[in-house]
């Protein structure tokens, strides 16, 4: 569990990060959300010590992080970012090796856990091990990035904005590839976005941050129906609302009983999926595999605030 | 293709010179004045060229050493506040004339190979300091904040990262240092350093154009030889980095 008590960081006589207090349970994912200059990064960096806080604490496990030398801090928490930040004169082995290297594992347990990443990453270990960053794709430079930051089986993962550098079609793959990953570990995630809709796709907590200030911390479906703020409304944007409502919760979640025409919907497609299926066909209801309907009337009902 | 033969032919050109100058003699007779000897033989050009090596890898181990210490040094912590002197003291060890450096040296290390190294080591400080110093301080952002997030002492990142990834540019500067105390050295004779100048210093006293010509040429292919080995050691610094 990670305690994040009353911190601030003050930069010249202004506050970047002011009295912000939240509390991420182990094995959660909780996305920092807000505009560039919000304090959301700075606050993902004082929790690894990056940023040294003004004032306040951060608690990792009951643990005080202000009571380790910060490089050893850092050793225990995963770390990355937009542009990956891969080292160029070492191969994509040896960059997934650092922090193991740092914690002197033996050869052969570093070796067997680049090796388990690479392949839990879906890159072939045989093939890119000994390949260097700059012969990586954009998709596969972020996944070592990723890899290289879990490679000590940290307990706590932070990311900045690790999909900023990747287009669309990568970035959702990336994406759910993550949450996958994440569920599979357990690791407890803190995801740094300006995307509110990757908050939405990602996030069990949402963090709201704007000038420095934490406006509002709850799950997604609150956030989007019961918004703390005027600005937490403009960031989810009013269009979007029941779209986003709607991509939080499965089929699965909703099937009934009954019959419907057409091709079968999977149950772990999202609602706004069958939605758009719906309209596309102009369909009224849907099969889903293994057995049930979902109707469009039921769609509805759950694209609003109850 | 051909940048690697010229330099090959160069080379053995230059090796058949120096085992055994003599075969070359009627190619610089005609260099000569009545009948004087074509080939400096009063000592064996091939111990001066092995001495002139010697003294121009020394000192240009001595800049690298220097150089590369203080561009340590005035990139982290408390050091940055000396960059400007460090950029100052460096610059004058440029323009202060070598030349002078020796005449000024002689009273202190008396004749022979000191007071040359000294006048090398000032001289060729500048470019290694300066590259090192570029090499140093425009390493990419998100490569620093990793090296920093992933636990590296600020020790570790020096060995590990700071300067593997500043080696291209500090190969640079050696080369320019190299390049440039390799022909400096040759005034190093007029205080009896053994360097290949005695060639042509004899050549200037007694107005024989060959010598002047063959210390010369020994030292220009000497330096295009090291200028390429230099070149070829930061292309594969900067290939395996993929900045090629």
């Amino acid at each position: 569990m990670i305690e994040i008590r009353h911190l601030t960081r003050v930069y010249d006589g202004v506050p970047v990060v002011n009295d912000v207090s939240l509390t991420i349970g182990t094995g959660e994912l909780a996305v920092l959300v807000g505009t560039s200059g919000s304090g959301k990064t700075t606050l993902l960096r004082m929790i690894n010590r990056l940023v040294q806080p003004t004032s306040g604490q951060v608690l990792v496990e009951g643990v005080d992080t202000a009571t380790l030398p910060a490089h050893l801090l850092r050793r225990r928490i995963g770390y990355a970012i937009q542009g990956h930040g891969l080292f160029p004169h070492r191969t994509v082995a040896q960059n997934i090796a650092t922090v193991p290297r740092l914690l002197g594992w033996p050869r052969a347990r570093i070796d067997a856990r680049v090796d388990e990443l690479l392949a839990l990453f879906q890159l072939d270990p045989a093939t890119f091990r000994n390949r260097m960053p700059h012969q990586l794709s954009g998709g596969q430079a972020q996944r070592v990035g990723v890899a290289r930051a879990l490679a000590a089986k940290p307990d706590l993962l932070l990311m900045d904005e690790p999909f900023g550098a990747l287009d669309p079609l990568i970035r959702a793959k990336a994406q759910a590839d993550l949450r996958a990953i994440q569920q599979k570990l357990g690791t407890t995630l803190i995801l740094v976005t300006h995307d509110m809709q990757e908050a939405v796709d990602l996030g069990d907590r949402i963090a709201v941050m704007d000038g420095g200030r934490l406006l509002q911390y709850d799950h997604p479906a609150r956030i989007l129906t019961q918004p703390a703020a005027p600005f937490v409304r403009d960031l989810i944007g009013a269009t979007d609302r029941p779209l986003r409502l709607l991509s939080l919760k499965t089929v699965g979640d909703l099937a009934q009983p009954g019959d419907a025409e057409g091709p079968a919907i999977p149950p772990e497609a999202t609602l706004h999926d069958a939605l758009a299926e719906c309209l596309w066909t102009g369909r009224t209801a849907l099969p889903v595999q293994g057995g049930g309907i979902v109707t469009l009337d039921a769609l509805r009902a759950e694209a609003r605030p109850r | 293709m051909i940048r690697r033969i010229l330099p090959a032919l160069a080379g053995l050109a230059l090796l058949a010179f120096l085992i055994s100058p003599g075969s070359f003699a009627p190619l610089f007779q005609p260099f000569t004045r009545n009948n004087a000897p074509a080939i400096y033989t009063q000592t064996s050009l091939l111990s001066l060229t092995l001495s002139h090596l010697a003294i121009v890898a020394l000192a240009v181990a001595a800049s690298t050493v220097a150089g590369l210490v203080l561009a340590i040094l005035v990139t982290r912590g408390a050091g940055r506040e000396f960059l400007p002197l460090a950029r100052t003291v460096t610059a004058v060890g440029q323009t202060f004339p070598p030349v002078a450096v020796l005449a000024l040296a002689v009273p202190v290390l008396g004749f022979g190979t000191g007071p040359t190294l000294v006048a090398l080591f000032l001289y060729g400080l500048l470019p290694v300091f300066e590259n090192a110093l570029a090499g140093l301080s425009n390493q990419p952002a998100p490569v620093a904040e990793a090296a920093r997030a992933m636990g590296l002492t600020p020790r570790q990142r020096l060995w590990q990262i700071d300067l593997p990834l500043a080696l291209p540019l500090l190969l640079a500067g050696m080369r320019l240092t190299a390049v440039i105390s390799l022909g400096t050295a040759t005034i190093g004779s007029t205080v009896a350093a053994r360097t290949l100048g005695e060639v042509i210093i004899a050549g200037l006293l007694s107005s024989n154009t060959a010598f002047v010509l063959q210390g010369g040429l020994v030292v220009g292919i000497l330096a295009v030889l090291i200028h390429h080995a230099f070149q070829a050691a930061e292309v594969r610094a900067r290939r395996r980095m993929g900045l090629d």
